[in-house]
């Protein structure tokens, strides 16, 4: 799960960052669909936007290599938000469907995060998200996929990306067919599936500087109307791509003392096959704790996830490329999460892939 | 300068007080109105240019078209071009307010496009609704805003004929002293039918390219009538249009200052004719000419700074209370929807304090040279007329070379849309005037020489020998009529043309609107159906409104399509509403043939709906509603070329006997409250002429003052004269007269010497008038008016001004009488 329209609904109230119902009062359009168990996924049309649903992203995130060999992590996010507003409007202009974008680079040399965003109202050809392919865009920031490839392309004037990520296999949905629970109450779900080990290539702007880049991302699509249950204070997601091929997501869903309310995971093995497991079968340990100077909020940056496969327990290691992997947005979107490229190894420090880790509700709780 | 000088010099001014009050209070009158008048518009031009900034933000270029705004296709083609970085539109509607005076601006944005360009203008919802500030019923108000209307939770706005309401969903925090506000662009459009269109666009370009090129690359994309210009071009439009008003009052106010270096002038003359042996006597005593002279200039400085610096206190007040109670616009509706602040100005202040001291010393310059010339000896030896030293020559050539003057500078143009040439013409033709007076004085004596009344004999005979006096008397008393006699005709012409432009204008029975020209309601053809079909209606005429703009560099004028023929009226001043020649017509107002340079039966190419339209001048009238200028054109023309069938105004004629009051109800009965505005012509007429005397009531406060110094002035000089001639009068008593018969001397001089001024003043008034009138007022708002001179009051006024000087003559002159005649006449001996 992910990774908010936290920055999207800032954005457009900036004061205010407390604790809101999931749905604004007095929507005007038809009610948003409710995720049930069930549904079957086909697969280009479900590439593209649910428009119906109340929030959509998709989500890439990977590590990169440059020429020199120097590691960054990147990631880059289209969120797709149904207001409910001016549906019915014959204006150009009706904010019924908002798109938000977001780019960020981590970059161990600067320290700390470099990011950008934008939002906009869907209307095209400024801004949108197209049905039945992966086509969201705002400006000449966009995230695609065409010719069997993604391309995801942003541009800040501090930096850019402009990236091919080549998908291997076919999607791979988590949770049961798809439907991806999020807490105890099944209502809290979403339609969610990954694109792991997505091998990537293209260039940075660092700086003004260009460097031809290549590695390995992750893509989630996921789309939903209610994920978060009143009791949730925020998550721990992790995706991570392994160096045998193999991939893992895991997340978990705190209450407000810190104690998981739900826990999942989707592990692929080498071979192709998929595991996914239940609440009991996941547990994730924070260990080493990072104070933000900023914001005071106190982060676990580094983790242990252990997963109960069929084939025994399984223990990860979270390592990250930086400790300064926070995204500060009180002063545009209100939300402040960690979001960073993290190293995973086995128990004896062996490495075993790379991944992202976000980490919510450590210093407030994201408005979702 | 030794100690004892400042005692010696000052302490003069502490013993003449009446006289030193007098002056100080001129001269702070004079800078008090000069400095709030400056004060209060730069207040308001300041207001009204950080608006702008505010509201143009982070924009490099601005979009903007006609009124009722362009299609929104520009936006999308805009916001997709390299050289644009960020695109923020704007639907900008002036909303009425039903059963409120004035509209409400509210400018419908796109919150997301606002982060770059126009932060100022985010809202700040209450509450914690995700959505707040996107939904189509919720309106942002600035602080102004809220205060202006007491409003906090709802709003009711109207949009045609039918209500929006509006829900107070929060603030504009980055919005302070503006009247405004924000709502989602999508609701605005659809709520204040403007759907498919923009207002403006707010442009900032990428990095890398200028305003020269992104214009030159962007030009080609516009429609005809919408132009790209730099964003704090509007600015510059409010700085032009209200600048000759500020101009006039600020002219006023240097009048009122010079009035008062007159009356400095004739209070230091009385006081140097005073001390005259007293000088003699320094002098003789080796005081050098030069540092008494200096001693003289410092007294006038003293007073000049003393009243200066009251001036300036006096003028932070004033305009304190203009802005409670008069507007930022002192009356004149430049800056409405602004509540400016009053702040201190150190560098206008600062050169209104030295106005002050230079009033001063000017003032007391010419009597201290005068009295210096006098020989020592001669100085000692008391009672020569030290006003002989001022030797008032007639010089009837100078005069005429000022005359010639003044008309050679009205035919300049104006200066930067300031009628430079016509202030110096009125200052030429004052000039002359003063000149002039010795010779009026001379021709009035001579007209009435053959008197046998000894005292008629002995006033002509005095004003003959001594024209100087005449002309020192008489100069203020010239300055102040002539410019109280112009004003009074300029104003009641002004006044009265726009009485016969209402006749002409409002010809129907009944007027329906549904907002101002600029306001956000309008009727449908429906509508229109439905007022028509009310019995007792006869006919309709349906009047449309619109901007459009000619060129990018100047304000938009505004757009009239309404039936030309059947009467309907239009108050033409060349050509004919019978358009013969090929083409369209269009009839333009006296603004456009100015500002345009256009005349009758010259192509004008207006930009409708997006194109080019050509039409031809078929005749120019006088529309004093509009200082920007419009154009009338044909409805069923207007509707032909733009689809555009609103209607602003409608204009009834009611069928024989029928009752206006009775129509108006039954057609207020079909429409939501409040919705129209139904009104007779006489409503129309007087609330017109109310605002027009709203407009020209700071002008005649200050033209009250400006008198009111002349005849300070003429007190002192009368003051100064008679004290000279005390020992006159010891003699006059002396050889048989009684003190009724000098009081009757005195009297007759000074209805004399007032009545010469009086005289000369009315002439030139005339003259300033005519200048007032043909140049200054033309060439600051371009509009014609008719010559109209109100006899009556400018008789009464000359005669009561005589009369006053009388008075104030023989008043001034019963000190110097109430000596002994024994005392007087020794003193010279």
């Amino acid at each position: 799960m992910r990774r908010l329209a936290v920055m999207l609904l800032g954005l457009l109230m900036l004061a205010n960052v407390g604790a809101a119902e999931a749905a604004g009062p007095g929507g005007e359009g038809a009610p948003y669909p409710e995720v049930r168990p069930g549904r079957s996924f086909s697969f280009p049309a479900d590439l593209g936007a649910h428009p119906t649903y109340r929030t959509e992203w998709w989500y890439a995130t990977g590590w990169l290599e440059d020429e020199t060999g120097q590691a960054r992590g990147f990631q880059v996010t289209f969120f797709r938000v149904r207001s409910r507003i001016g549906e019915g409007s014959a204006s150009r202009f009706a904010p019924s469907q908002l798109i938000i974008a977001h780019v960020a680079l981590a970059d161990a040399a600067q320290g700390r995060l470099l990011h950008a965003e934008r939002s906009a109202r869907a209307q095209p050809p400024l801004a949108g998200a197209e049905e039945g392919r992966t086509h969201a865009w705002i400006g000449d920031w966009r995230f695609s996929f065409e010719d069997g490839r993604y391309r995801a392309i942003a541009r800040d004037p501090a930096f850019g990306i402009d990236l091919e990520l080549h998908p291997e296999g076919a999607p791979l949905l988590n949770g049961e067919g798809g439907y991806s629970r999020k807490a105890p109450a099944p209502e809290h779900a979403s339609y969610y599936y990954s694109r792991p080990q997505l091998r990537v290539a293209g260039e940075i702007i660092i700086a003004g500087e260009r460097r031809t880049v290549k590695g390995h991302a992750w893509l989630d699509h996921e789309w939903s109307s209610q994920v978060m249950p009143a009791e949730a204070a925020g998550w721990d997601w992790v995706g991570l791509n392994l160096l045998d091929g193999g991939a893992v997501m895991a997340f978990q869903m705190r209450d407000r003392s810190g104690k998981p309310l739900w826990a999942a995971a989707t592990v692929r093995e080498v071979g192709g096959e998929a595991h996914r497991l239940p609440p009991q079968a996941v547990s994730f340990q924070p260990g080493r704790r990072w104070l933000s100077p900023r914001t005071g909020a106190e982060y676990p940056v580094e983790w242990s996830i252990s997963l109960q496969l069929p084939g025994g327990r399984r223990r990860l290691d979270l390592r990250p490329l930086m400790d300064d992997q926070e995204l500060d947005g009180r002063r545009s979107t209100g939300a402040v999460y960690w979001e960073g490229a993290v190293s995973v190894t086995q128990e004896d420090g062996t490495a075993l892939g790379h991944g992202y880790l976000e980490m919510t509700g450590y210093a407030n709780r994201p408005r979702l | 300068m030794s100690p004892v000088l400042p005692r010696i010099f000052l302490a003069s001014l502490k013993r003449r007080r009446l006289a030193s009050a007098l002056s100080l209070l001129a001269i702070a009158l004079g800078v008090a109105l000069g400095l709030a008048v400056q004060l209060i518009h730069d207040a308001a031009l300041g207001e009204f240019g950080r608006g702008i900034r505010q509201l143009a933000g982070g924009a490099d270029l601005q979009v903007v078209g006609p009124r009722t705004g362009f299609d929104e296709q520009l936006y999308f083609q805009l916001a997709q071009r390299a050289e644009v970085a960020a695109a923020s539109p704007v639907v900008e509607v002036d909303a009425r307010m039903p059963g409120r005076e004035g509209t409400l601006r509210i400018l419908g944005i796109d919150v997301f496009r606002l982060a770059g360009i126009q932060p100022e203008l985010m809202p700040s919802a209450e509450g914690n609704d995700t959505f707040a500030t996107l939904r189509p019923d919720a309106v942002f108000l600035s602080a102004a805003a809220r205060q202006e209307l007491h409003e906090s939770a709802g709003l009711m706005l109207q949009a045609g004929t039918t209500l929006q309401r509006l829900r107070v969903a929060g603030d504009i925090p980055g919005v302070a002293g503006q009247v405004l506000g924000v709502m989602d662009i999508a609701a605005a459009q659809e709520r204040f039918g403007m759907l498919g269109r923009l207002t403006r666009i707010d442009l900032r370009l990428a990095d890398g390219s200028n305003r020269a090129q992104a214009t030159r690359a962007l030009q080609p994309l516009l429609p005809a009538g919408v132009v790209l210009r730099p964003a704090d071009a509007a600015a510059g439009e409010a700085d032009l249009l209200s600048r000759a008003y500020r101009v006039n009052l600020t002219m006023l106010a240097a009048i009122a200052l010079l009035t008062g270096g007159f009356l400095v002038f004739s209070s230091q003359f009385l006081s140097v004719v005073r001390r005259r042996r007293e000088f003699a006597f320094l002098l003789a005593l080796g005081m050098t000419r030069r540092s008494l002279m200096r001693g003289l200039l410092t007294e006038g400085a003293v007073l000049g700074l003393v009243g200066g610096a009251a001036g300036v206190g006096l003028a932070y007040g004033l305009a304190a209370l203009a802005f409670r109670f008069v507007g930022a616009d002192l009356g004149a509706g430049y800056f409405s929807g602004l509540r400016p602040a009053l702040v201190f100005a150190p560098l206008a202040s600062a050169a209104y304090l030295l106005l002050g001291v230079f009033a001063g010393v000017a003032g007391t310059w010419a009597p201290a040279a005068a009295s210096l010339r006098i020989p020592v000896a001669r100085g000692l030896h008391a009672g020569e007329g030290a006003s002989e030293a001022l030797v008032a020559r007639a010089r009837p050539g100078v005069a005429a070379g000022f005359l010639l003057a003044a008309f050679l500078l009205c035919q300049l143009p104006p200066w930067q849309g300031v009628p430079a040439g016509g202030y110096l013409a009125i200052a030429c033709l004052l000039v002359t005037a003063v000149m002039l007076v010795p010779v009026a004085s001379h021709g009035l004596t001579a007209l009435l020489q053959p008197r046998r009344s000894p005292v008629l004999r002995l006033a002509t005979a005095r004003l003959a020998a001594a024209p100087g006096q005449a002309v020192v008397a008489s100069a203020g008393v010239v300055a102040s009529v002539a410019l109280a006699v112009a004003m009074a005709i300029m104003v009641s012409s002004f006044r009265s043309s726009v009485d016969h432009w209402l006749d002409a204008v409002l010809p129907a029975d009944l007027y329906v609107r549904a907002s101002l020209g600029s306001g956000s309601g309008f009727l449908t053809p429906g509508d229109v159906a439905r007022i028509a079909a009310v019995p007792g209606v006869a006919s309709t005429d349906a009047v449309r409104a619109d901007s459009v703009r000619l060129d990018a560099q100047r304000p938009a004028v505004t757009l009239i399509a309404r039936a030309v023929h059947s009467g309907w009226g239009l108050p033409l001043v060349a050509g004919s509403l019978a358009y013969e020649g090929s083409g369209q017509p269009a009839w333009i107002s006296e603004a456009v043939a100015d500002l345009h340079q256009l005349s009758v039966g010259q192509p004008l190419e207006l930009p409708l709906a997006g194109e080019p339209q050509r039409f031809m001048v078929a005749g120019i009238w006088r529309d004093y509603a509009r200082q920007n200028g419009s154009v009338v054109i044909d409805r069923q023309c207007y509707i032909r070329l733009t689809g555009d069938e609103r209607v602003n105004d409608l204009a009834l004629r009611l069928a024989p006997a029928i009752e206006p009051g009775q129509v108006a109800a039954a057609i207020r009965e079909r429409f939501d409250a409040d919705t129209l505005e139904i009104a007779v012509p006489a409503k129309i007429r007087r609330i017109t002429l109310a605002i027009f005397d709203r407009t020209f009531f700071i002008t005649y406060l200050m033209e009250a003052v400006a008198v009111l110094i002349g005849l300070f002035g003429v007190a002192t000089t009368f003051a100064a004269l008679s004290t000279a001639r005390r020992s006159e009068f010891g003699m006059l008593r002396h050889l048989g007269m009684t003190r009724a018969d000098i009081a009757r001397l005195l009297a007759t001089e000074g209805a004399w010497t007032a009545g010469v001024g009086v005289v000369t003043g009315i002439l030139a008034g005339l003259a300033v008038a005519w200048v007032l009138i043909e140049v200054v007022n033309r060439q600051s708002f371009h509009w014609s008016m008719d010559f109209h001179l109100p006899y009556l009051p400018v008789g009464a006024f000359g005669t009561g001004l005589v009369a006053l000087a009388a008075a104030v003559a023989v008043l001034a002159g019963r000190r110097a009488m109430s000596h002994s005649a024994v005392r007087a006449v020794r003193e010279d001996w």
